[in-house]
């Protein structure tokens, strides 16, 4: 191609300089440059003017200053003497909390819902179609509320909590549970767990290798459960179980002691989760469609059964369809987590605009949203693209 | 394809440039687009809030008349921007509102950190609690341990804080970003108290399915002077919100009111006559017309005559005017003067 257009303008040396397609290029790519910067220049410089001109104080400091309002959730201490940064990041873990427990739920009941959907079972297959298709038309706040709701109303009053075994209650304040404290022996029991994880790591690979070679196969899943659960268990009884329970009691308007997930957290990852599953059901269906039908005919040649072919042959080629679409699900649903707003989760918008609220500084707290967010969603999509690559078909 | 994109791109960056290069006074702005837009409490019966026709009504939203018929003559121009706690700051100050007369309470940061500056008060308020009958609680220093429903980026947030922590008590907040959430999560029973300025209690309880579970504990646990604001660059404009507010307090206790407001005109009461522009030139001072006082008067009545309107014994409200009334009648309420 280059070596005709040079032909051409060799031949007409009269082509004027802006014909030339070579300079054009550079030229309006040069000038789009420009106008970016000098749009994103203007913004910028526009913010910083009229802050100054409105004389609203700026910049990162107040988030050393004292919050002063308290927040319902919070994974590490925290109190109204805590400054706005602290209460920032209790807002940040709990949307990480939410939106962690939520993937780990979607993707499940996606995987099921979307497998159910292809069933030949004609009722299962239509159950899982309508799930779809009314959770993905609802929007998700609506959906949110109706949650929250739903929660709400399903609980009695402190005071008549349902309660199993006295140890659990269940009321319109949450869920209470006896919550572990542990010794400083517990590190041992920990090391032993770590162990375990490696021990496992070498076994399996020594089965797979051992399979490779001689065909015989060793009770993999059996050998690792054992590891895993046998050996923190030992030490956790060598340690004399260093662990005390803090059990829920009633004391003047609500429990005290133990663990307590609140109504808000409760509605929040059912809707999230539930709300995300009927989208990751569709990707699911679509990327085992995608694998062509010869694949299971191959397998039935062979003489597997249907859920062997499902899991060795089918579902591992429809993952390279599934793994794109389904990253994109999962920067979804942590973005709309911060429809908690709604609902009084405190996550971090939440607990960012009430900051915002509090200390009137709109741009700083927006550009720390705007920084959480995007950060969240680079890890998410980086670790989605790493996992891709990882699955993608080897050809040999 | 691409030039139009460019010549988009130029127009929206020419746009920038000019927003900041005009800076008119914010009198002139209103009297160039014809009408004041005006922040308002979303749902605050008494204060703000749409009636069952979509009229605003409420003392705030008077208020706002108020400073149309001063500025206008006419008290229908004016628009409302219903907005919540955390949204009304912003509003003010990004220009989307030229006043904000939204119960909000006056504190020193809001006055001197937020580019903003309060005008007045127009309700001494206090922050009280609101439980249920049922619970048997009689006072809120009773509330150890219990669960309070209240709205995000208030300082009734940070009072409740203050409160529980100064008498060493423990409690749970769940706080809403919208007031009609907040008030569905008490009715459900997601908390024990409810919590909010004692006129917003009034005002909620009368939203509630059975008002008469619920009482309002007797303690008030704060100062809440509510009042409008105006952004802090543009004097003029400050000086116009703050003397709308003064020339109801001061027609109050002159006697002027919106129907006798035309007959005072004769009379001879060398303060009246100054308020009512007939003597002097109070009102070209400030940038408006010298009857700006009785447009007010007539169209929206003194501050007497809102208070009762909206607020006040015979609504269903039924607050009285406690530290509301007049200085020289036992309450708090004190105009400068007009001279």
């Amino acid at each position: 191609m280059s070596a005709v257009t040079d032909e051409v303008r060799a031949r007409d040396s009269r082509t004027s300089f802006w014909n030339d397609p070579k300079i054009r290029g550079i030229l309006s790519q040069a000038l789009l440059i420009l106008v970016v910067g000098w749009f994103a220049w203007e913004i910028i410089d526009n913010t910083v003017t009229n802050l100054q001109e409105r004389r609203i104080a700026s910049g990162y400091r107040f988030l050393e200053n004292t919050a002063g309002f308290g927040i319902v959730q919070t994974l590490i201490p925290y109190s109204e003497v805590s400054s706005y940064g602290r209460a920032f990041v209790v807002g940040l873990l709990n949307t990480l909390l939410v939106a962690g427990l939520s993937i780990v739920a979607a993707t499940l009941l996606g995987f099921v819902i979307g497998i159910m959907r292809l069933s030949k079972n004609w009722l299962i297959s239509k159950i899982a179609a309508a799930y779809v298709e009314v959770i993905r038309n609802v929007p998700l706040l609506l959906q949110l509320f109706v949650w929250y709701r739903a929660v709400l109303k399903s609980m009695p009053s402190p005071r008549e909590s349902h309660s199993f075994a006295d140890l659990f209650f269940v009321n319109n304040r949450g869920l209470y549970a006896p919550f572990p404290l542990f010794g400083s022996r517990m590190i041992w029991v920990l090391a032993a767990l770590g162990l375990a994880v490696v021990l496992t790591a070498i076994f399996n690979i020594y089965a797979k290798r051992r399979q490779e070679q001689t065909g015989q196969r060793l009770p993999r899943l059996w050998v690792s459960v054992a590891l895993i659960l046998g050996l923190p268990a030992l030490s956790l009884i060598i340690n004399g179980v260093p662990v005390n329970f803090t059990y829920p009691e009633l004391q003047g308007f609500n429990f005290v002691g133990g663990i307590n997930m609140i109504p808000e957290f409760v509605a929040l990852f059912l809707g999230l989760s539930i709300y995300t599953a009927s989208f990751i059901a569709e990707v699911v269906r679509a990327g085992i469609q995608a694998v062509s039908k010869g694949q299971t005919e191959a397998g039935n040649a062979l003489g597997l059964r249907g859920g062997s072919i499902l899991r060795l042959i089918v579902v591992p080629q429809a993952m390279r369809v599934i793994v794109p679409p389904l990253a994109n699900q999962y920067l979804n649903l942590t973005k709309n987590s911060s429809l908690a707003v709604a609902i009084g989760y405190p996550d971090v918008v939440a607990t960012g605009g009430t900051v915002l609220n509090q200390t009137g500084q709109a741009v700083e707290v927006i550009s720390l949203w705007m920084a959480v967010y995007l950060t969240l969603s680079l890890l998410t999509s980086g670790f989605m693209n790493w996992f891709n690559a990882r699955i993608a078909l080897v050809e040999r | 394809m691409k030039t139009k994109l460019l010549s988009l791109v130029l127009g929206a960056t020419l746009g920038v440039a000019a927003a900041t290069a005009a800076s008119a006074t914010t009198l002139e702005d209103v009297k160039a687009k014809g009408f004041i837009q005006c922040g308002v409490n979303p749902g605050l019966p008494g204060f703000g809030a749409p009636d069952d026709k979509g009229n605003w009504t409420g003392m705030d939203v008077d208020f706002c008349r108020a400073v149309a018929s001063a500025v206008f003559g006419d008290a229908t121009k004016v628009k409302f921007t219903p907005l919540s706690a955390k949204e009304r700051f912003t509003a003010l100050q990004s220009g989307e509102i030229d006043l904000l007369a939204r119960n909000s309470t006056w504190t020193m940061q809001r006055d001197t950190g937020l580019g903003l500056t309060f005008t007045g008060v127009n309700y001494y308020d206090g922050q009280g609690f609101m439980v249920r009958k049922s619970l048997g609680v009689d006072s809120a220093l009773k509330l150890n341990g219990a669960s309070v429903c209240t709205q995000t980026g208030t300082t009734t947030e940070l009072n409740l804080a203050d409160y529980f922590r100064a008498n060493n008590m423990t409690y749970q907040v769940v706080a809403f970003e919208n007031n009609e959430e907040v008030n569905q999560a008490y009715d459900s029973g997601r908390c024990d108290v409810l919590t909010t300025d004692q006129s917003g209690l009034y005002s909620t309880r009368l939203k509630l399915a059975n008002a008469d579970d619920h009482i309002v504990l007797p303690e008030i646990i704060s100062k809440e002077p509510l009042g409008p604001v105006v952004r802090q660059n543009d004097p003029q404009w400050f000086n116009i919100v703050k003397w709308v507010l003064f020339a109801q307090i001061n027609a109050e206790e002159l006697g002027v009111t919106a129907q006798n407001v035309m007959d005072m005109k004769n009379s001879t009461n060398p303060e009246i006559r100054r308020l009512l522009g007939l003597e002097g030139d109070f009102g070209t001072g400030i940038g408006l017309t010298n009857d700006w006082a009785v447009n007010l008067i007539k169209n929206v009545g003194n501050y007497a005559e809102v208070f009762n309107r909206n607020i006040g014994p015979d609504t269903p409200l039924g607050i009285a005017r406690g530290l509301n009334a007049l200085w020289n009648k036992g309450g708090i309420q004190y105009a400068p003067p007009v001279r």
